[in-house]
């Protein structure tokens, strides 16, 4: 997938995955989107929670090797 | 009598509309009072207040955890600080400690070694803990060690993106004259030194409010 920045949040542990990416989304346009690269396993259920309550679209989440990746679209 | 007579026909249209009308109003009510609530749920920014009252390491990151992520979240939100909490607001964070002694619940481990070294429980008694020399600051130099290792943000850190993202810092001035502390003695970043009655109508309109 296509992305306009990537956060690296590996080794982070609740909340920094979390106030890292609303950092970077702050720096998006709206429409762009932000590839965020986690290990984190809480911040999967924690992603989604974050995209709902905030209104930005989590586009996909995938996880490969107890790395999880995700891409969210800036609203 | 006549009167009467041609009145009566008219009085009951008035009652059966009267009660058609109101029917009428009941069902539009119910229905627009669901789609107002929905929309004045929708563009409400929820916030939360937090009353911080502990001041030890470990008790730190739970208020600085949840106004940070709280915030990310696009809520207001408002921290008030008191008693022991106020040393969640002094300038330097790195002097905080977390005591294994009288803390039951804390699980004693080491931060360095092989898996099975690290999962061992160290039970150790307070009446050994109380005697040793400088218990504490080897306990607090495990905990920082471990919370480093894992990921975890430092104190200060989590306490600085809590400033950027907009959270209100309040501190209890009846707190600050207690101990004799000094504005100066605390971060700049302190909104407020208020007492109890500016906070509680703040926490009375948010929508979480957590004493910790």
């Amino acid at each position: 997938m296509d992305f306009d920045k990537e956060l690296d949040a590996r080794g982070l542990s609740c909340p920094l995955p979390i106030l890292k990416t609303k950092k970077s989304l702050n720096e998006l346009t709206s429409g762009q989107v932000l590839k965020v690269v986690a290990t984190d396993p809480g911040s999967i259920k924690d992603m989604q929670a974050f995209a709902t309550q905030t209104g930005n679209p989590l586009l996909s989440t995938t996880e490969e090797n107890k790395t999880y990746v995700f891409f969210l679209r800036k609203k | 009598m006549a009167t009467l007579t041609e009145k009566m026909p008219l009085i009951a249209t008035d009652a059966a509309l009267d009660r058609a009308i109101s029917e009428r109003i009941d069902r539009l009510f119910d229905q627009r009072l669901e789609a107002k609530l929905a929309e004045l749920k929708a563009a409400k920014t929820p916030s939360m207040t937090i009353i911080a009252t502990k001041g030890t390491l470990d008790w730190g990151y739970p208020p600085f955890i949840l106004a940070s992520t709280a915030a990310a979240l696009g809520w207001d939100v408002s921290m008030f600080f008191t008693f022991y909490g106020l040393e969640l607001l002094k300038k330097d964070l790195r002097k905080l400690k977390v005591s294994p002694l009288g803390n039951p619940a804390m699980p004693m481990k080491m931060p360095m070694g092989p898996a099975w070294f690290k999962s061992i429980q160290w039970n150790i008694p307070n009446a050994v803990q109380s005697v040793i020399p400088a218990y504490e600051a080897f306990a607090t130099k495990m905990m920082k060690k471990t919370i480093k290792k894992s990921g975890v943000a430092d104190l200060g850190e989590l306490r600085g993106l809590c400033i950027e993202a907009g959270v209100n810092l309040i501190a209890c001035q009846m707190t600050v004259d207690l101990f004799g502390y000094k504005h100066s003695d605390f971060i700049p970043e302190v909104k407020d030194y208020v007492g109890a009655a500016t906070f509680l109508p703040m926490a009375k309109d948010a929508d979480v409010s957590l004493f910790i």
